[in-house]
């Protein structure tokens, strides 16, 4: 830590600097987690618990002390609160899937600047993947939906989730590419329409695959798909009832896998955070940022365009197999409703929030949005409806509660708020919460240095084409 | 100084023949695939004569077709015309569509609600609809103005990508919005066109005997609204752009901003015109479509959105002839396939399949030939 570094710090990282630093993230980290004990059920807390686990990303320490803190936090004081309420282990779950799935796009987006707005498309193939092979589709391929009995047994055993979560990954890459050959030769705007265009091609698939060989069991989706298989020594019942005591509730099956897909979901996207970080600063990230910038110059510079462009969507797409895999056995459900239109651009609403290129900002912008889709709207919603039931009435206007339509449900504005986010975002800071380093200078540079056309009335588009 | 006086007969004519010539060639040409095909593989269907069944289908869904293809190519317009001007494809384009369609279908309801509305046909009928298209066209223009105002105009001269997200954020906004706004005034979040002026009658030209059966070729009197409506609004565009002062404005600014900037162009003003005009077309497109499918919901603008820019890239986009001739002709194919791709594949592949078919065209389009049918050279758009 140089004298430069901390000379850029926030107020809140001058806090939280030298030992007392250490002491004050951990305190907060104690509170939430013995609030947490206190009253498993209540929204603040699990915000303060993110928070928390923001404070030691943002701590000016020694790396680390950062990992250490990190560390404990994800896998062991989590999992252990999760024993109060199973929806944290959800919560985290769903929140590493979709970093996991943000930090893909941000390789696609955010490193080769290629905007993909069908990136949900790589993740159904990973869950149909093995939402076919894993489920007993692949005995119904030629009866109609909704006409056929669930049998005992299986195709595959359920170990071979292993073996699939690879396919997953060859699979979504090999999906990746066949996109980008297409594709090759559109830039920026274009090539958004035309991914857009494969995402809902993929999803139109999906829907009407039950005919004339039924792949994909139509809208109905296909279930049930196996859970790969959990040691035995988890699953005894001597383990059950100890984790039962520290629990102060009985421990089931269910419970276990909700820790299980937690851990590795945290597992593949801390795989996903390290492979990308090693990209960035790899030949093949030096040659995305250059495609990105440039690409003319790019290939005058002798960077192969073509395998460049593709490596960026296998890549980008191969993490989000790997999770469509994983989703796939959690949910043990898949429909095509999973993947419409909403979920690509939320992927994208986290990867612009958080900061384009920043693969912390992306990790932040997934927490932000999975947590206000999964939970705040949720929680408002509830709350809305309980007031709904009582008598009281909306303070300053008057109403009674009662009186609002249950149409007007916050979970159902995901779209609203997205939007507005995305607005209000490109306006202000389109850079992201945690901007990268480069998209920081890009974005604001000085004014001195752009060239004289821009400043005609602020409109005129100076002549440098910071190509998307 | 005056280099060139338009003659107002001429630019009227020219895009009426133009649009003939795209109709009937674009009808023949998909028409004789369709026919050849039928013929090719009649003997797979040994339960119905495949060649008799589609001459019967053929002229409901040809007349299906054209009224798809002007209603894609009305919205296509908005779409050209920005992009044209900006090179920046309006993501919520399919969003001012919508909102055009609530307000004409807002307004007739409104209408209904007073008892003004007739049963039967009448002048008075055709004066509503009208109105309804005007009420259409007032509020799609006022939203895409106050767009362009608020959520693009701050970002000119940003990276390309910012203004594309932030258009797709508004979007998103005025999906939810509109929903917000239905849910809390009428506790549904569509809304049904009101039936009226027995706009739904059919009008029989004539029949052919085939065989042992006919073909009788019917025309309902909403298609024949909706090709005379579009066919007004194209040539009425035409007009503007190709024969007025603000036309050659924006020609201008399309061609070279900074330098119609200094030749004392408003650039900003001749923008939001722009975004006025288009906006103002996709909300008469609005009102035709809930016309012609009786139904605004919040979320109907997106495929249309999505279809008529794949029309627009189809003719070549920037150009307003080939965003005509790319929605006819996506019009058309769109149509045929939905009729036909059941019926000739055994139920294999349904209609629904249709929408699989404009993004191939799409993709196809841009590899093979980025500057679209009737686009002139090749510049890096792509």
């Amino acid at each position: 830590m140089s004298v430069a570094r901390h000379s850029q710090l926030s107020p809140l990282q001058r806090l939280l600097q030298g030992t007392p630093g250490l002491w004050i993230v951990l305190a907060v980290a104690a509170g939430a987690s013995y609030g947490f004990v206190q009253s498993p059920r209540s929204l603040p807390v699990r915000l303060l618990l993110i928070f928390s686990l923001l404070l030691i990303y943002f701590m000016p320490q020694k790396g680390w002390i950062k990992l250490l803190y990190g560390g404990g936090m994800l896998l062991i004081v989590l999992p252990y609160l999760g024993l109060f309420n199973p929806f944290l282990m959800e919560l985290g779950f769903q929140i590493a899937a979709f970093a996991t799935l943000a930090i893909g796009l941000n390789i696609v987006v955010g490193f080769a600047g290629l905007l993909d707005l069908g990136y949900v498309a790589f993740f159904a193939v990973g869950a149909y993947l093995w939402a076919f092979f894993g489920s007993q589709q692949l005995w119904h391929t030629d009866e109609a939906p909704g006409t056929f009995t669930i049998f005992a047994t299986f195709p595959f055993p359920a170990w071979w989730f292993w073996i699939f979560l690879g396919v997953g990954v060859v699979g979504a890459a090999f999906t990746g590419v066949l996109l980008g050959f297409p594709v090759l030769r559109l830039r920026g705007d274009y090539l958004a329409i035309v991914t857009l265009g494969f995402g809902e091609v993929i999803r139109v698939m999906a829907n009407n695959l039950d005919k004339p060989i039924n792949l994909t069991n139509g809208p109905q989706g296909i279930t049930p798909i196996q859970r790969p298989p959990i040691p035995s020594f988890f699953t005894s019942p001597e383990f059950l009832e100890q984790l039962g005591q520290l629990a102060g509730r009985p421990v089931g099956l269910n419970d276990l896998y909700g820790f299980f897909f937690y851990f590795m979901a945290v597992a593949i996207l801390v795989l996903a955070i390290f492979l990308a970080l090693r990209l960035d600063n790899s030949k093949l990230g030096r040659a995305w940022t250059a495609i990105r910038e440039d690409d003319v110059a790019a290939v005058a510079m002798g960077v192969p365009l073509r395998r460049t462009k593709l490596a960026a969507f296998a890549i980008g797409a191969s993490f989000s197999g790997a999770m469509g895999v994983l989703y796939a056995a959690n949910r043990t459900f898949v429909s095509p409703e999973t993947f419409s239109l909403t979920v690509s651009i939320s992927i994208l609403v986290m990867v612009i929030l958080g900061g384009l290129g920043s693969i912390a900002g992306v990790v932040l912008g997934a927490a932000i949005v999975t947590m206000l889709n999964i939970d705040i709207l949720q929680t408002l919603s509830l709350q809305l409806s309980s007031l709904r039931q009582g008598s009281g009435t909306i303070p300053l206007l008057g109403i009674p509660w009662a009186s609002l339509p249950t149409q007007l449900d916050p979970a159902r504005y995901q779209r609203l708020f997205f939007g507005l986010l995305l607005i209000v975002m490109m306006i202000f800071r389109p850079e992201g919460i945690i901007p990268s380093q480069r998209r920081r200078l890009e974005l604001h540079e000085e004014p001195a240095q752009e060239p004289l056309a821009a400043q005609l009335e602020g409109e005129l588009e100076p002549d440098h084409k910071l190509e998307s | 100084m005056r280099l060139h006086r338009p003659n107002l007969l001429l630019e009227v004519l020219r895009p009426l023949g133009q649009l003939l010539v795209f109709i009937l060639g674009a009808s023949a040409a998909i028409s004789a695939i369709t026919v050849l095909t039928a013929f090719l593989i009649r003997g797979t269907r040994t339960d119905m004569d495949l060649l008799q069944i589609t001459l019967i289908l053929l002229p409901q869904v040809l007349i299906d077709g054209i009224v798809l293809g002007f209603m894609y190519a009305t919205i296509a317009l908005g779409y050209t015309m920005v992009y044209g001007v900006l090179e920046f494809i309006n993501f919520a384009h399919g969003e001012f569509f919508m909102f055009g369609a609530f307000a004409g279908v807002e307004f007739l309801v409104w209408m209904q609600g007073q008892g003004w509305l007739p049963d039967g046909q009448g002048w008075l009928a055709y004066l509503l609809l009208a109105g309804a298209v005007g009420v259409g066209m007032l509020i799609s223009g006022s939203i895409s103005v106050s767009t362009e105002r608020i959520a693009y105009r701050p970002l000119r001269g940003a990276p390309r990508l910012v203004p594309l997200i932030s258009a797709i954020g508004v979007s998103f906004l005025l999906q939810d919005v509109m929903r917000f706004y239905q849910s809390t005034a009428n506790g549904a979040f569509y809304r049904t066109f009101p039936t009226f002026g027995g706009f739904s009658e059919r009008i029989t030209l004539f029949a052919l005997p085939l065989d042992d059966r006919e073909i009788t070729i019917a025309i309902q009197m909403t298609s024949i609204v909706i090709i005379v409506v579009g066919s007004v609004m194209l040539v009425g565009l035409n007009y503007l752009v190709n024969a007025t002062r603000l036309g050659r404005a924006i020609r201008s600014v399309a061609q070279d901003r900074n330098t119609a900037y200094l030749m004392g162009v408003d650039v900003n003003r001749i923008i939001a015109v722009t975004f006025l005009i288009g906006g103002a077309l996709g909300g008469a497109a609005g009102v035709l479509w809930s016309f012609r499918f009786t139904r605004a919901d919040p979320y109907m603008g997106f495929f249309p959105g999505l279809k008529a820019f794949t029309a627009a890239v189809l003719g070549g986009i920037g150009s307003i002839v080939g965003a005509m001739l790319g929605g006819m002709v996506l019009g058309l194919l769109e149509s045929f396939a939905a009729a036909y791709l059941t019926i000739f594949t055994r139920g294999a592949f349904g209609a629904e399949y249709k929408d699989i078919f404009a993004f191939a065209i799409l993709i196809l389009i841009l590899i093979f030939r980025p500057s679209g049918l009737l686009g002139g050279k090749t510049t890096q758009k792509a």
